[in-house]
């Protein structure tokens, strides 16, 4: 993996309660690049989180509303957020129950920006 | 969907399910079709494994050729979809699978499905002991007879 990736993606995973973070190809839902994925099956989030994003991105055109800047979906034991970046990319975090998702906004914005 | 072996159809049912697929061959490495899922005539799908099973044994020498363990799946990809093809190991044999999806799905939602459909396909299948192998004798008969079943004429 890249050194820019790798940067990237740890200026996610600094952020408290974020167990992983992913770069996926949003349209072929593969792993472009991860970080601190170890009990999380990354092939099979991407995967599931990019066929997610794209039905999302559906949704918001049926409704008059651009695609979608970011996904957030909570679950009992954690999360996901998902943010579309350039060049057809999807940066996706891992988070537990109890994570900073205030800081987890901004460090996706951030690495967004960075991948513009 | 027609499959020889009933016991593949509700995997397979899954795969599709899930995939969204839009045409499937589940076959043995020797180009035996077992399972079908959206071809409409007998010849596609006699070519079609014939190739595919021509693929995979081409992969697997390259892979010999350059010392190297083994080739993963082969994916075609065009602006409208693609074209997936693996080979997965079941109880006594080893079987192919070729997926054919447009663009309402994508490469990583077949691969991550058919990864289940192969694992799970490999739990259920019967033994061996059971089945008649096909005889060199009896070899057009059992083709036709397959061919009935995918195609159910």
């Amino acid at each position: 993996m890249s050194a820019a990736w790798t940067a990237l993606l740890d200026g996610i995973t600094r952020v408290s309660g974020v167990r992983g973070a992913l770069l996926v190809s949003a349209d072929d839902g593969l792993v472009v690049a991860e970080a601190s994925m170890s009990d999380v099956d990354g092939a099979a989030a991407a995967a599931l989180v990019s066929s997610l994003a794209r039905k999302l991105g559906r949704i918001t055109g049926a409704i008059g509303c651009a695609a979608p800047r970011l996904v957030m979906l909570e679950a009992e034991r954690g999360g996901l957020a998902a943010a579309p970046a350039a060049e057809g990319l999807l940066l996706v975090a891992v988070t537990d129950a109890d994570a900073n998702i205030g800081l987890l906004r901004l460090a996706l914005r951030d690495a967004v920006e960075r991948l513009a | 969907m027609r499959a020889i072996e009933p016991w593949v159809e509700p995997p397979l049912a899954e795969f599709l399910k899930e995939s969204s697929a839009r045409l499937v061959l589940l076959m043995t490495s020797s180009g035996q079709v077992v399972a079908q899922h959206g071809f409409t005539r007998s010849l596609d799908v006699m070519a079609v494994a014939a190739l595919g099973a021509g693929i995979i044994a081409s992969t697997r020498e390259i892979a010999r050729v350059m010392s190297v363990p083994t080739l993963g799946n082969v994916v075609h990809q065009t602006s409208e979809g693609g074209v997936f093809l693996a080979s997965f190991v079941m109880p006594d044999a080893t079987w192919i699978g070729l997926v054919v999806f447009g663009s309402d799905t994508s490469i990583g939602l077949v691969q991550l499905f058919f990864g289940r459909l192969a694992a799970t396909l490999s739990t259920a299948a019967p033994s061996a002991a059971g089945r008649a192998p096909v005889l060199a004798e009896r070899f057009e008969e059992e083709l036709n007879a397959s061919l009935r079943t995918l195609f159910g004429r």
